[in-house]
């Protein structure tokens, strides 16, 4: 068994009035079964109200299920005994970095789930130096979160969790309120920590072009796992996704287009390179004099 | 001749250590009815910029004009340019608190002194504009997802019947549809009431598709103005920038450099799909299909 499991996993939100009646049960999860494998990068898709972040609030017991069981390194996260242990080994960061920082300086805000536990002094002050390290922020450390961009402030924050020794990081849409920049910097950190500390990623967005690099793409839809493969799988099922509200990098849909109007061309292309030598290999069969040498 | 901005130059903290300047000499006119990008990365000056365009922060240096009249001269009524200005702000959803969605998009209106039949009458208004239907009206905003309450918000500001709508990245966090849902009835709205618009966002690829101009800023400066095309055809500048032209701009570029003859100012799926199947056709041979 992977390092998360969920077994037929149901969530319900119940909402009740003033005694204690209840008013309105909405099912946010609804059957789910899923296996993670440790060390791998799983990007979870799904339009707002899907059910992702419910789910992804399960794997550190901030919620725990209505029905069915989630287990976190073979910990059921129901049991209340192994709550600090599961947080312990899975951390997350969420949308908003400006909610998630709380020290003056970035050092502390590092050191502050260490100290929590109560690791020794000495060891938090390494974990601090490694965290900061893993996400390239050593240079800021003396410095205030608040003079930080966005993409820093999220790094800041997922070395936090990092200082945690965590096994798994789950990201709640971490580059949501990010400019392009800040984006592409979060990214390339968590793709660094996946491989280089073989951490296991479990990245929650709306942006297709951060999931061409995970190892398998979940899509969600009304609670339940509705696509589950690889990005190329995913991506070369265009018109599904479409229907789940979700949208294909811009080369997918352009391919997928062409395709269409007969272009022969393969399936789920994710890159400009690839799109740009598949193309070139079409032409060169249906008009290869168009290939003249580079315009000047 | 609706917005006209000249030598703008301001200045936070000015005489002290922390002095940064964030806008430099900015000029430019946008008239009445273009549908205006505003591009920059974060830092670049753009929420400076539309801050100054409904009299929200005066410059340090330079004017604004608003239909020929300096907004900050003596006795100029900024709270009717704000009437007239809307800004939406990011997030605007933080900004609602009325007990239910017709009450928080009616504040507006009342503020302005009209009378309680017109406040009604200009809050549907609002909220059918941003297809918000009416079962929705009694609801307590809170309770709505956050697509929705994001229109509740715009409907607030249009309530105010305003005749320049400003928007900063109002998409920021919605999922595809819910993007595509919020500039489609902007770009309606744009259309219908030839209400001026400005669009503050990252996202090249909704820019090409959306503006008739960008505005390109960069260390408070404006660096490129012109219809997306032109500004798309300066892609290597704009990465200089941390900005970028949209993903098949590139490919276009990538195939040129290959030997392919294909317009280089192509900037949406739409136009490449075109003209790459315009290649992969032999001249003569597909003519009669």
């Amino acid at each position: 068994m992977g390092i998360i499991k969920a077994e037929k996993l149901i969530f319900d939100y119940i909402r009740r009035d003033e005694e204690e009646n209840i008013e309105e049960v909405d099912r946010a999860i609804d059957d789910l079964s899923v296996d993670v494998e440790k060390g791998s990068f799983v990007a979870i898709l799904g339009h707002n109200g899907s059910g992702k972040s419910t789910l992804a609030k399960h794997i550190n017991a901030i919620l725990v299920p209505t029905e069915g069981t989630v287990w976190v390194s073979d910990m059921d996260t129901a049991d209340e005994s192994k709550l600090w242990e599961i947080r312990k080994r899975a951390g997350m960061v969420f949308q908003n970095p400006d909610n998630q920082i709380i020290g003056n300086v970035v050092e502390e805000d590092v050191g502050f789930g260490p100290e929590n536990i109560g690791v020794p002094t000495d060891d938090i002050w390494k974990r601090v130096d490694e965290s900061l390290e893993a996400v390239g922020m050593t240079a800021y450390r003396y410095k205030s979160p608040n003079k930080l961009s966005g993409g820093q402030k999220q790094r800041v924050a997922i070395a936090g969790v990092m200082a945690m020794r965590p096994e798994c990081i789950v990201l709640d849409e971490p580059t949501a309120m990010l400019d392009p920049n800040g984006r592409k910097e979060v990214i390339r950190t968590v793709r660094e920590l996946n491989q280089k500390e073989g951490i296991t990623v479990l990245l929650i967005t709306h942006y297709m072009e951060e999931v061409i690099h995970a190892d398998r793409v979940i899509v969600m839809d009304e609670g339940k796992i509705v696509m589950d493969g690889n990005p190329r799988e995913i991506f070369s099922r265009v018109e599904e996704l479409k229907g789940y509200r979700l949208d294909v990098p811009q080369v997918t849909e352009l391919a997928y287009e062409l395709r269409r109007a007969g272009a022969d061309l393969p399936e789920g292309i994710l890159s400009r390179e690839e799109f740009v030598e598949s193309f070139i290999e079409a032409v060169s069969k249906t008009a290869p004099e168009k290939l003249h040498a580079p315009m000047p | 001749m609706a917005i006209k901005v000249e030598n703008l130059t301001f200045i936070y903290n000015q005489g002290t250590a922390l002095e940064q300047k964030a806008l430099d000499d900015v000029s430019f006119e946008i008239p009445d009815g273009q549908f205006v990008g505003l591009i920059g990365h974060t830092g670049s000056g753009k929420s400076t910029l539309i801050q100054h365009l409904n009299g929200l922060v005066k410059p340090t240096g330079g004017k604004i004009l608003y239909n020929g009249e300096d907004i900050c001269g003596e006795g100029y009524n900024l709270r009717q340019l704000r009437s007239k200005v809307g800004l939406v702000f990011q997030y605007p959803e933080h900004q609602l608190f009325e007990v239910d969605v017709i009450s928080d998009v009616c504040y507006g209106p009342r503020n302005l002194g009209l009378s309680e039949e017109e406040v009604h009458a200009r809050a549907e208004d609002a909220l059918r504009l941003v297809g918000m239907k009416e079962k929705y009206w009694d609801q307590s905003p809170f309770e709505l997802s956050g697509g929705q309450k994001r229109r509740v918000a715009i409907a607030g500001v249009l309530a105010m019947n305003p005749e320049v709508l400003i928007l900063d990245e109002p998409t920021a966090g919605l999922d595809p549809r819910g993007r595509d849902e919020i500039l489609d009835q902007i770009e309606m709205l744009h259309k219908e009431r030839g209400m001026t618009t400005i669009l503050v966002s990252h996202s090249m690829e909704d820019m090409a598709r959306y503006a008739d101009r960008l505005l390109v800023m960069n260390h408070g400066k404006k660096a490129f103005d012109g219809t997306p095309k032109e500004v798309f055809r300066h892609y290597k500048e704009l990465e200089q920038m941390g900005l970028a032209a949209p993903q098949v701009t590139y490919v276009v570029h990538a195939l040129r450099e290959r030997g392919l003859e294909i317009d280089e100012d192509i900037t949406t799926v739409e136009e490449a799909r075109d003209a790459l199947l315009a290649v992969l056709r032999r001249p003569g041979k597909d003519q009669h299909a």
